[in-house]
């Protein structure tokens, strides 16, 4: 009996360490979202910037003043993603462009 | 990875790859020829719509479509668009505060000559837009400069469109190296795709002309600017070329650069010029 009460103890002290490892911080959300914040910037120096990356660098920001740093730190990595695609339609329409001209 | 996050991570992989794949890369031919753009533009738009003359084009979405065309004419009877022309008419003989006038700012006190903007300014070195006139005119004058999408800026522009209707759009590129390259880059800005919808001006425009997008049908390109500027009603209200270009790029979902932007600037002598020879019909009125 005292086996399996230590043995239960431990088990949920372990899963709750496991949960705590993969939960996201605040600095967590602080690195994710500086990231997404330079790729939106390099795309603005591009002259391209997307509403969506706005709006959910937005959202990130809000689900982090509410604590919710899991949902802070996955808006802020599709912010970075979307900023990092609008980067790579600029780039790559800096010649594309010419297939879609009348001449 | 939670689901929660890994869904908009991947569409937003999807998007990159679909972007990668959109058009196969070719190959093309990088000498500037206005004039031959102009031609070949033309060409295309009276190839594909064979029965319209070549006029018809300045009335964008009304020249697509027979029932709408009808409405239009029902609708010019008592245009949209009048309160702000009669606004603009008096807001341009009203001297500023000064003294001086618009009439002062502009060649032949500014009645018919809308058809000549934008121009390109060799003292500037940049492309100098109807809308950008009137702000300068009145800051000159110390005068506060006006919105540049709607309002009193689109009144004034209606009034100065007004009194150039039917004079064709006479848009000249001087024998300046910059000229040209802020044509090129205008005809770069109309074909560039951008926002998260991965449009050009030209996907609408060029390749979609008299379809239908939601409720909307759409303008050609071809003397889309000679109506502006234009009463809307999905705007309920006048708006200004700015206007058109800014709601472009949001409708898109690319942030809008501000209104008279050396991008925006580039586009309007660019689609000015290959629409040279068309009758000004501005101001406008659209759905």
């Amino acid at each position: 009996m005292r086996n399996t009460v230590l043995k239960s103890v431990l088990t949920a002290l372990l899963v709750a360490g496991a949960t705590s490892a993969f939960a996201a911080s605040e600095d967590d959300f602080k690195a994710a979202y500086a990231a997404a914040e330079a790729a939106n910037k390099e795309a603005g120096s591009l002259r391209n910037q997307w509403t969506t990356t706005a709006s959910t660098l937005a959202a990130a920001k809000k689900a982090a003043d509410s604590g919710d740093f899991d949902h802070a730190v996955a808006q802020a990595k599709e912010a970075e993603a979307l900023a990092k695609a609008s980067i790579f339609q600029a780039t790559s329409e800096k010649e594309r462009w010419k297939n879609m001209e009348i001449r | 990875m939670k689901p929660r996050s890994a869904i908009p991570v991947a569409s937003a992989a999807l998007a990159l790859a679909l972007l990668a794949f959109a058009t196969p890369p070719v190959a093309a031919a990088d000498t500037v020829d206005p004039a031959a753009d102009a031609r070949a533009f033309k060409k295309f738009f009276t190839d594909k719509f064979p029965k319209l003359k070549p006029e018809d084009f300045v009335n964008g979405p009304y020249s697509m479509n027979e029932d709408l065309h009808k409405q239009w004419e029902e609708k010019e009877q008592f245009p949209p668009y009048e309160f702000s022309l009669e606004a603009g008419k008096e807001m341009f003989s009203k001297p500023f505060k000064n003294g001086k006038s618009y009439q002062d700012c502009f060649p032949n006190k500014g009645i018919g000559i809308r058809q000549n903007y934008p121009y390109f300014d060799e003292k500037e070195g940049k492309v100098v837009t109807l809308e950008l006139a009137l702000n300068r005119c009145r800051e000159a004058n110390g005068e506060a400069p006006f919105s540049y999408v709607k309002d009193d800026m689109a009144a004034l522009t209606a009034y100065m469109a007004f009194t150039s209707r039917g004079k064709p759009f006479d848009i000249k590129i001087p024998k300046d190296p910059r000229a040209l390259e802020a044509y090129q880059k205008g005809k770069e800005y109309f074909y560039t795709r951008r926002g998260q919808l991965n449009f050009s001006c030209a996907t609408c425009h060029i390749q979609s002309p008299g379809e239908r997008i939601r409720a909307e049908v759409l303008a050609p390109a071809l003397g889309i600017l000679n109506a502006m500027p234009i009463y809307r009603s999905e705007w309920s209200g006048m708006g200004t070329t700015s206007r058109r270009f800014t709601t472009c790029n949001s409708q898109i979902r690319g942030v809008p650069l501000d209104p008279q932007a050396d991008e925006y600037r580039d586009l309007e002598y660019y689609l000015s010029y290959v629409s040279n020879g068309l009758p000004i019909s501005g101001p406008g009125a659209r759905p």
